[in-house]
């Protein structure tokens, strides 16, 4: 029998319901798969009995004709995404034993819609992170490797689990979340499809809050029929986040195919600084081409204030994730250090639980909220941001959608110790714009550098039109007829 | 922008994480150099630019103010560290 991890979504769906096999029979190749692969350390939790469980209620619901849009689907889901009886991480150990009496609105929209949880995937420490080093619960391994050697690669992040699970056919598709690029530069490490779509499409009700004006949840897949399929899904209006979407998600899966014949694309010319990576270069002009050749028309534009994008970025998030891991007390949830005051146990539990990217940031939040800096620093990069948007916005009077390179490297290795944090960030230099304009992005998978390893191409829109961006999309993936992942199963 | 130590366990303390005073000078060391890399802000002009707040430029929905949940102390103590009856236990907090 054909290896049942092989499938995309879109096969699977079709497959079940005509009964060629069942959901029972899909999972548990993926359990299989997901048992051979510990050493890529992309789970968390495992949660196997489970799977299995859900699997057989979609079996039922298969039979009796009331099977649901993913039903039988087997998914991993960020530990990011709390789930209702299954411990919830956040890759922290400050949430150490946390186990949610809720699950969050995405998940239980993914639940409803018949999936199948697999597990709960690893992630940088509160999604803070480009490598998903910081994880307390190890760095995850990309299942790529440069070719030639056996070195242990980085799967980007913070959804390093999430893109390395989708990536080695241990899950047909996962959630990510995606704060300033966490969703697509770990989709363009390891080969696939990621999905950010307009800030306030996905309830952030139940993901544990990092920056809460850039937090916004997506689909991993390798294809990008199955990211419409699951952004379909994912999306909706919900009245327990004050700031989701009261609008009608478009149907995307509906528009694949339909093109890009006069549409105007636009190639930023701030994101070619010198000494850009020739081979990524290379794929952007590559990846230009092919959208000329199905018929749309290539300008260069102007956002001309992205070189602030990041330094900005790195005042407003850091400042939100201050207030928001306020919470993170030792009171209600989590780990306790025992200490002589209130004040004490607070300050002895946040040394011992968090890690060093997280303190770090949780002090730069707090320096830049505090007396006497808050205009200097805080309300100074909120205005760079309203310049950032405005960018964008001035943009999309002349193009419909936006291409450029995703990531400034492909996947770098595990023992290059990166020591400057400011090295680290710069990994988001094309992915944080448009995470501070709150529009859409996408990257996809485009083509291999020299030594094999993935490149991903990104696409941006305006808000609310997830429609272009998906069609962009699928022309990008129909010419770039990437191989995906090769190798073992 | 530099940042001094007595600045960095200010803000430390602020922030409620114990420092030991050994992690100080690398500490010191990480944040002034983050910093700096951010004063390059300084060079953009935002004299006539309002500040933008949030991810998105709707403006939050009216809702009735009513109770849609509550009531369910046990769920809401069952990951506490430490608890008595209906309460969350803290370390002493008033002589």
């Amino acid at each position: 029998m054909t290896d049942l991890t092989r499938f995309t979504i879109a096969q699977a769906r079709d497959h079940l319901r005509k009964k060629d096999f069942t959901a029972l029979e899909l999972t548990d190749a993926h359990i299989t798969a997901m048992e051979k692969h510990r050493h890529l350390n992309a789970f968390i939790t495992e949660t196997a009995d489970l799977a299995r469980e859900r699997a057989k209620a979609s079996d039922f619901r298969i039979k009796n004709s009331d099977a649901k849009p993913l039903e039988g689907i087997p998914l991993g889901i960020k530990d990011l995404f709390c789930t209702q009886g299954v411990q919830t991480t956040a890759g922290s150990h400050i949430l150490k034993g946390f186990t949610p009496n809720y699950e969050s609105t995405v998940s239980q929209k993914l639940r409803d819609a018949g999936s199948v949880m697999l597990g709960k995937l690893n992630l940088d420490e509160f999604a803070m992170g480009s490598s998903n080093m910081t994880s307390h619960f190890g760095n995850v391994v990309n299942p790529w490797k440069a070719r030639g050697h056996s070195d242990d690669l980085a799967p980007g992040g913070s959804s390093g689990g999430s893109a390395a699970a989708v990536s080695a056919h241990l899950a047909m598709g996962a959630t990510g979340t995606d704060t300033g690029g966490s969703i697509r530069q770990p989709a363009a490490f390891c080969g696939i499809v990621g999905v950010k779509p307009t800030y306030g499409r996905c309830s952030r009700w139940g993901v544990v809050a990092f920056a809460s004006s850039l937090d916004q949840a997506g689909p991993m897949t390798r294809t990008v029929r199955d990211a419409a399929i699951m952004l379909n899904v994912m999306t909706g209006y919900d009245p327990k986040d004050s700031t989701s979407a009261a609008m009608a998600m478009p149907d995307v899966e509906a528009v694949l195919g339909k093109g890009v014949k006069g549409m105007k694309i636009g190639l930023p010319k701030q994101y070619r600084p010198d000494g850009l990576d020739a081979e990524v270069g290379t794929l952007w002009d590559k990846g230009a081409q092919w959208l000329k050749e199905a018929g749309a028309e290539v300008i260069e534009i102007d956002l001309p204030h992205t070189k602030y994008a990041l330094p900005t970025y790195y005042i407003v998030a850091p400042a939100e994730a201050s207030s928001n891991l306020a919470r993170y007390d030792g009171v209600r949830y989590g780990l306790r250090v025992a200490g002589n005051s209130l004040d004490e146990m607070y300050a002895k539990t946040r040394a011992a639980g968090f890690g060093p990217e997280v303190k770090r940031r949780i002090l730069i939040g707090t320096y830049v909220l505090s007396a006497g800096y808050y205009d200097a620093y805080y309300l100074k990069a909120q205005k760079v941001r309203a310049l950032i948007a405005q960018d964008f916005v001035q943009a999309f009077a002349k193009v419909d959608a936006i291409l450029t390179p995703t990531a400034p490297t492909a996947a770098f290795g595990l023992n290059d110790k990166v020591v400057d944090p400011v090295a680290m960030y710069l990994n988001d230099v094309f992915t944080v714009p448009a995470s501070l304009a709150g529009i859409p992005g996408s990257s996809i998978p485009a083509g291999l550098t020299a030594h094999g390893l993935p490149l991903g191409l990104q696409v941006l829109t305006k808000r609310w039109d997830e429609e272009t961006l998906f069609r962009v999309c699928q022309v990008l993936e129909d010419s770039a007829k990437f191989p995906g992942l090769i190798g073992e199963s | 922008m530099s940042l001094d130590k007595a600045t960095v366990r200010r803000i430390a303390h602020l922030a409620r994480i114990e420092v030991p005073d050994a992690d100080l000078d690398p500490m010191v060391k990480e944040l002034t150099g983050i910093m700096n890399w951010i004063e390059q802000l300084k060079e953009v002009n935002t004299d006539a630019v309002a500040p933008m707040t949030g991810g998105t430029d709707m403006t939050l929905a009216w809702r009735k103010d009513t109770v849609s949940d509550g009531a369910q102390p046990e769920k809401v103590l069952s990951n506490a560290p430490d608890k008595h009856d209906h309460f969350f236990s803290v370390p002493k907090v008033v002589e």
